[in-house]
């Protein structure tokens, strides 16, 4: 268990890094486009409408705000900015949050683990029943048993990495960073490159690049077949990439928009704040689900993607 | 129409065609799977696990179409 958890220690730093590198290069572009709105519009006392309000809290931006719901009383942490020859690497809010997500994992893994015994007892038997699950259910069977230990680290990082981010998004104040397409690139990249590399370990250098096109294809067809194949290895992780974000991205729309019904719908009748606050109490606890099932699912298609790469077809 | 108004309506009919072809896909998925696990219970775990993976893959065909759909509302 010792080598597994240090393995997964080094691959969620690898993970928060890529993830962030990505999301530092993003907002140096979008930064520029939207500097100037929102700072003239809080100085003319202007409202938000409820659309702004939403894209500013699911995007990715350069403050943390705190608000007490009681007394309105707003504070903001402002993340400092760092310029490296003409990078912008500047903190923002997801990576943060990428951060806190990435020592959540450590700290909480490392502990569980740190008393190891035949019996699981404690916090131990619930990381031990999630990474059992990753390694029978995920690993062996679409790896296979005798090649699919190797890659139980890697799959249980990125199942409990992406699990601990989506659910600090789901606290309020906080952001959910695999709600950035940067961040799942990254991970998706990740995915990748260890589907690459399990190819070429299963079938041989060679003999991975050779059998790209499927065996007993006539020769004639390659021109076409060649293109279809690279382009099928390059969309898994773009697929894995736009299913994590759009997930999180809409879920959170959606709890956002069913609270500013109340604002959008105001003087209607007094029956609008009930309703809205339950259906989005509703889409918090689908979303607590959702958190899980992305977690699982990104998991299992990379562990696919690693199977099939690793067996000839 | 102006072409700011068609990229709009064009982005909502966009939506709303592909969550129809993703609804009709999962919904037969469905139906299939369980279907599958009424005839023989003892698979239930199987037909489960292959059903969230071809139900995954549908979503992220959909979620494409959506992604379309967003950048021409946002860009428009």
């Amino acid at each position: 268990m010792r080598a597994p958890i240090r393995s997964m220690t080094r691959i969620a730093v690898a993970a928060a890094l890529l993830g962030s590198a990505l999301t530092f290069g993003r907002v140096a572009v979008a930064e520029e486009a939207e500097a100037v709105a929102p700072a003239e519009a809080a100085e003319a006392g202007h409202h938000p409408s409820v659309p702004e309000v939403i894209f500013d809290h699911v995007s990715d931006g350069r403050d943390i705000s705190f608000e007490n719901p009681i007394t309105g009383a707003a504070a903001t942490i402002n993340l400092p900015e760092l310029h490296v020859g003409g990078f912008d690497l500047s903190i923002t809010r997801h990576t943060v949050f990428l951060w806190l997500a990435m020592v959540v994992v450590i700290v909480v893994v490392s502990l569980a683990a740190r008393k190891r015994s035949l019996v699981p007892r404690g916090f131990y038997s619930v990381i031990e029943v999630f990474v059992k699950f990753v390694r029978e259910e995920l690993a062996e069977k679409n790896i296979g048993k005798h090649h699919g230990d190797a890659y139980v680290p890697f799959l249980a990082t990125l199942f409990f990495v992406i699990l601990t981010a989506n659910l600090i998004g789901l606290i309020p104040f906080a952001a959910a960073a695999t709600g950035n397409i940067n961040v799942t690139l990254g991970l998706a990249i990740l995915t990748f490159i260890v589907t690459l590399f399990a190819g070429m370990k299963g079938q041989g250098v060679v003999g991975f690049w050779a059998h790209i096109v499927p065996q007993g294809v006539p020769l004639w067809l390659y021109p076409i077949m060649l293109p279809v194949e690279i382009l099928s290895m390059l969309t898994k992780p773009f697929a894995l990439t736009i299913r994590l974000f759009a997930n999180m991205v809409a879920g959170h729309i959606v709890l956002f928009f069913l609270l500013g019904l109340i604002f959008l719908l105001q003087g209607v009748g007094p029956y609008i704040a009930p309703v809205s606050v339950a259906f989005a109490t509703g889409v918090y606890f689908l979303e607590l689900f959702v958190a899980l099932l992305q977690a699982y699912i990104f998991t299992m298609l990379s562990a696919l993607f690693i199977g099939m790469a690793s067996h000839s077809h | 129409m102006t072409n700011l108004a068609l990229a709009f309506l064009s982005a909502g009919f966009g939506a709303g065609l592909a969550v129809i072809g993703a609804g009709i896909g999962i919904g037969r998925l469905a139906a299939a799977a369980m279907e599958g696990t009424a005839r023989q219970p003892a698979a239930t775990g199987d037909i489960r696990t292959s059903m969230i993976i071809a139900a995954a893959l549908i979503e992220g065909v959909t979620l494409f179409a959506l992604v379309v759909c967003i950048l021409l509302a946002v860009k428009a």
